[in-house]
């Protein structure tokens, strides 16, 4: 094996064989499904305790307006409130006192409490009231028909979103699912980029410190030792992302099983898998809301987006993992670095923001500029993909950033050989311009 | 012709000049002692024949001929701070820097059992290098330095860290390295050792290379010119012409000790026995020639 493949071996194992490393594989998409679905059961837990309110009605009109429900018992109390009686009321929670017309005086409602009451609580009565009160007022119209009028009147508009391409090929589309989906990989790119780039110029500071180096230049010449750290951490990047891939394409696989057996019956099965497999006869408007998110997700192309991650991630991991590796053999301790990572911390940043401003419009100029310059164009690109845009940007892009990899790896690496086995004091611009130029 | 060679070597750092002119000459198949007290330039030397750094003029000789970029696969270093990743486990470290150096994987493997178990620290294998004391990581490093069994080896300060009993296994290891006709560069603080090692010697200080040369013959340029002689005699009879009492030392059961004088460095010491013979009862008669240790401290403070 070449000394190259030999140093790619040795990072990519060591890396790959930690425990931390499979633990943050496994458990980050467990993680983030979890997070999104915890809460929601949460909620959906019924609290069993029943409140019960107690009513004085001066009007006498509006006991009866209250309906008990699962968690809320309404008991008549009588016309006139016992404020010091219904204190030592252990039973009730609440005392509710109306004094006036509510029609006439909307305000003369109040509630009482010894503790804080929730919104929960309000919501309830003022639901019930409100309900009542204005059917009332709708009878005190006069107008036969009159609710039905309104019922009718209450219409929602469903506008579907279709794409067609110039052979006249229709897909439902959705900005939402396209900008859901966009900004989930930009996330990751964005993040893959910092980690394994941190994680390179880590790797670099140690062999530094340790003066591992200075036994390696007798073995392996600095570009190859450099390459190799480069190259095995982004492999490491690569399989953390399959991965997780995998992870994703197997638990959706499972959940949509178990959604299809215990909610859908097998016509609907049928019916849905037709429609995905043929988008543009399905326009009808009973198109159930699962079918047309299955859809939605299924007019992105995912295995272009997959494909071009990987490029993306390649070329940008490239540029930054190389900067990283030249910042961390410049310096002689994790404190020095701070002053070099900045700028580069704030270039990647600035290209994330970009790219979250870049989901409202696609196609305006801050994403087009910022997808198409190497440094932004691998985070900002993945937000406009599944938006889809005209292949010579796509080339144009790719063609940029690997020009600005390959310039580059040759910048850091002729920083590398110098910084790696410079001790001492930190170096200053005037001395890297003279490193540069060796 | 020597193995290696440097000549008129300069290192200038910013506001200090690291080597001056250095030339040291290191005959093949010998062990090179390179002295020097803390500062004095001899790590930069190392680091300049190591290729890690540049000198700014002057040439590393190396069997003769210019120095390429590729000569440095022929030298093992075993640098004074130790150069091994903490996390990894001992024997994939070993094997590791084995197969950088052109080793197959089971090569590697064979060689450096039979060196781990030379060393006794066959039952390292598993453990990781932070598991380890700091003598124990210089035996790692000290494998992996001669595992390619390359013809220079430069050992920088090999004992540090050492005890007595491991000093004395590596002390072995190194003059068995140097009967199989490997060239040795060695620096260290430790003078007992140049003296039982080192076959040539270089003493830097200050930058400068202030004496060198073969072991004994710098220790005779040293000769004070005295010498112990034990009598059984409570006095000796002195010959002013050949040599002069320096000193009465001690009385001890009935013999004595007298420090003597040659008188100059024509008369030789058969000479010298011979006029002491003729008129005291000799008990034991020794030249007193400094130690490395003396030599080092009286050029170093002398400069």
């Amino acid at each position: 094996m070449s000394k190259i493949g030999i140093v790619i071996q040795r990072e990519y194992t060591s890396r790959v064989r930690k425990k931390s490393f499979l633990l943050l594989t496994f458990l980050m998409p467990v993680m983030f499904v979890a997070l999104i679905f915890v809460p929601l059961y949460l909620s959906s837990i019924k609290d069993n305790t029943v409140k019960n309110i107690v009513i004085y009605d001066e009007t006498g009109k509006y006991f009866s307006v209250f309906k008990d429900t699962d968690n809320y018992h309404f008991i008549e109390g009588g016309n006139q409130v016992d404020v010091s009686s219904e204190i030592k009321n252990n039973e009730s929670y609440a005392t509710l006192v109306i004094t006036n017309d509510l029609i006439q005086n909307s305000s003369a409602v109040t509630l009482f409490s010894t503790t804080q009451v929730t919104m929960e609580d309000k919501n309830v009565i003022i639901r019930q009231l409100n309900e009542f009160l204005s059917e009332e007022k709708l009878n005190s119209f006069n107008i036969p028909n009159l609710k039905e009028i309104i019922e009718d009147s209450k219409i929602s508009v469903n506008l579907q979103t279709i794409k067609w391409d110039e052979s006249g090929k229709e897909t439902i589309s959705s900005s939402e699912v396209a900008t859901v989906i966009g900004m989930v990989f930009t996330i990751i790119i964005y993040m893959f980029i910092f980690v394994y780039g941190a994680m390179v110029m880590q790797g670099v500071l140690e062999e530094k410190t340790n003066r591992i180096v200075e036994v390696m230049v007798s073995s392996v010449k600095p570009f190859q030792f450099m390459m190799g750290k480069i190259i095995g951490i982004g492999l490491v990047g690569l399989t953390q992302f399959f991965l997780w891939v995998t992870l994703i394409v197997a638990i959706v696989f499972v959940a949509s099983i178990s959604l299809a057996t215990t909610q859908i019956d097998a016509e609907m099965i049928m019916s849905t898998t037709a429609a995905v497999q043929d988008l543009s006869t399905v326009t009808t408007p009973e198109l159930s809301k699962v079918q047309e998110i299955f859809g939605m997700v299924s007019s992105i192309n995912f295995p272009e987006l997959v494909f071009y991650f990987i490029v993306f991630f390649i070329g940008g991991y490239m540029i930054y993992a190389s900067l990283f590796a030249a910042i961390g053999s410049m310096v002689n301790a994790q404190e020095d670095t701070q002053q070099f990572m900045l700028p580069i911390t704030l270039l990647i940043l600035f290209s994330l923001y970009a790219g979250m401003y870049s989901v409202q419009n696609p196609n305006g100029p801050l994403a087009f500029w910022t997808s198409i310059i190497p440094l932004s164009s691998p985070i900002v690109m993945m937000v406009r993909l599944p938006f889809g845009i005209p292949i010579w940007e796509k080339l144009l892009s790719v063609g940029l950033l690997f020009a600005t990899v390959f310039l580059m790896v040759k910048l850091s690496a002729k920083i590398y050989r110098t910084g790696i086995l410079m001790y001492g004091k930190k170096p200053n611009l005037k001395e890297i311009w003279k490193w540069l130029r060796y | 012709m020597y193995f290696l060679e440097t000549k008129d070597v300069v290192k200038q750092y910013a506001n200090h000049r690291a080597l001056d002119k250095v030339s040291i000459q290191v005959p093949e198949g010998k062990i090179f002692g390179l002295l020097g007290p803390n500062g004095a330039g001899k790590t930069t030397l190392i680091r300049i024949i190591n290729q890690i750094t540049a000198p700014d003029s002057g040439e590393v000789i190396f069997k003769g001929r210019h120095y390429l970029p590729d000569d440095i696969y022929n030298i093992g270093y075993l640098p004074e701070e130790r150069g091994l990743y903490k996390k990894m486990k001992v024997g994939e470290q070993a094997i590791y820097l084995a197969r950088l150096k052109g080793l197959s994987t089971d090569e590697a493997k064979k060689r450096i059992k039979v060196w781990f178990k030379k060393l006794e620290i066959e039952s390292w294998w598993n453990k990781k290098l932070e598991e380890l004391s700091k003598g124990m990581q210089q035996k790692v490093q000290f494998v992996t330095t001669v595992i390619h069994d390359p013809e220079l080896l430069i050992f920088d300060e090999p004992f540090s860290g050492f005890d007595p009993v491991n000093t004395e296994m590596l002390k072995n290891e190194i003059l068995e390295l140097k009967a199989k006709g490997k060239t040795i560069i060695f620096s260290t603080h430790n003078m007992a050792s140049v003296e039982e090692i080192c076959d040539d010697i270089a003493l830097i200080n200050k930058s400068k290379v202030v004496l060198s040369g073969n072991v004994s013959e710098v220790r005779s340029q040293y000769k004070t010119n005295i010498f112990d002689v034990r009598i059984a005699a409570p006095e000796l009879s002195v010959n002013p012409e050949i040599y002069t009492l320096k000193e009465e030392v001690q009385n001890h059961n009935g013999s004595k000790l007298f420090k003597i004088e040659k008188v100059n460095e024509q008369i030789t010491n058969s000479e010298l026995l011979s006029a002491l013979l003729g008129s005291n009862e000799i008990i034991s008669f020794e030249e007193e020639i400094p130690s490395m240790n003396e030599i080092f401290i009286k050029t170093v403070s002398n400069e």
